[in-house]
């Protein structure tokens, strides 16, 4: 019965092919250091989904913004727990993209043909810190409030529009509750966005072109 | 060699298939679950809709004339905190009978106000005007004042407050 439904579904879907081209590829012989694209983008999912279960409860207002993640943390079953992963899985994220480009660079897997594999994962990891840097805010803290406070006078100190960039980020003089929206909007929509399209790009690349070997000696 | 069935034993790719089986569906439910009762928490939480209030000890309530007991109450929902102002006009008889009514107009839910001179409860909105016992004398209220519930334990009035 199950094999007669995957049948008809083949068919219609070719998942048989979809299946050997994403999954069942050739790959060269490999070493751990391969998985962290892997481990990349499970932390990206996991992310994604804990992320979406947060706004179930979390309010992008001053009032509210710290009560709202005590709420989580204390009060809803397990909120603790989906939280602590987002809150975790963010660094671990970092960690991975980093590991992930070393590996690329060391390896030389950057050259012809995966250059825009290459330059898509230099925008994914501006993507990563970009999520790091908005989602730090978010719980409208003290460590919160000042992280950003000297974040966005950091990207002030930019020559010439520098102090513009500062008004841009902060919406405004000084930290509000305009920063606080916009930066929620750039964690849960705008960088998201960008993340999955150039996801996307990157996943595209790597089954269209294939992984490279591990250079050889004297290559 | 790799990837190679071994003779007679579990091979290598089944192995791996049934291990990676095995984590993915440990790792689901490890967040599934948990996810589940996330989103349930709050519809499961169930908070008492009424509450006993003490208004004080019957010694000092005055007999035969309506006095009014203020109190504000709060309550918790979610990580939002909501006070909401209450008051009653407590009656005792000689014979320690009670009438406690809800000095909330059942107009539009103006506060009404004893007058010793007219011998009334008056609602300065509308001119409504209730009798000592609750009753609609005059104006636009279309029921009595609302009769609480009450008990006295210890020497102590308390009254039931029911959300609505």
């Amino acid at each position: 019965m199950v094999a007669r439904v995957y049948a008809w579904l083949d068919r219609r879907l070719g998942l048989t092919t979809i299946y050997a081209t994403t999954l069942d590829r050739k790959v060269p012989k490999v070493n751990w250091a391969f998985t962290l694209g892997s481990a990349t983008l499970f932390l990206a999912v996991m992310q994604g989904l804990t992320g979406i279960f947060l706004t179930v409860y979390y309010v992008p207002h001053p009032e509210q913004a710290y009560d709202s993640v005590n709420y989580i943390m204390n009060e809803v079953a397990f909120g603790w727990l989906i939280r602590g992963i987002h809150h975790w899985g963010a660094t671990l994220m970092v960690v991975t993209v980093f590991l992930h480009m070393l590996r690329t660079f060391f390896y030389g897997a950057y050259k012809y043909p995966r250059e825009i594999t290459w330059m898509t994962g230099v925008f994914l990891l501006l993507v990563t810190l970009g999520m790091g840097f908005t989602g730090y805010l978010l719980p409208w803290n003290q460590r919160a409030y000042w992280a950003t406070t000297v974040g966005t006078s950091i990207a002030g100190t930019v020559p010439l529009a520098g102090p513009l960039i500062e008004r841009i980020l902060r919406g405004g003089e000084a930290l509000s509750a305009l920063t606080l929206a916009r930066f929620f909007s750039a964690h849960i929509w705008m960088l998201p966005v960008a993340l999955v399209a150039l996801v996307g790009i990157h996943l595209y690349l790597v089954v269209r072109l294939g992984i490279s070997h591990i250079p050889r000696d004297g290559e | 060699m790799a990837g190679g069935e071994e003779a007679g034993g579990l091979g290598r790719r089944k192995f791996v298939t049934g291990m990676l089986a095995v984590l993915g569906g440990t790792i689901a439910a490890v967040v599934g679950l948990p996810a589940v009762g996330y989103l349930l928490a709050p519809a499961l939480k169930r908070s008492p809709t009424d509450v006993w209030v003490p208004l004080g000890p019957v010694e000092n309530i005055p007999v035969d004339q309506p006095t009014l007991f203020t109190f504000s109450r709060t309550q918790r929902v979610g990580w939002e905190t909501t006070a909401t102002s209450h008051g009653m006009y407590v009656l005792r008889s000689a014979d320690d009978r009670y009438l406690v009514l809800s000095n909330v107009c059942t107009h539009l839910s103006c506060r009404v106000v004893w007058k010793d001179e007219l011998q009334d409860y008056t609602c300065p909105c509308h001119n409504g005007h209730f009798a000592k016992d609750g009753r609609v004398i005059s104006g636009p209220a279309p029921r009595p004042l609302e009769d609480v519930e009450y008990k006295v334990e210890d020497g102590t009035l308390y009254v039931h407050l029911v959300e609505a």
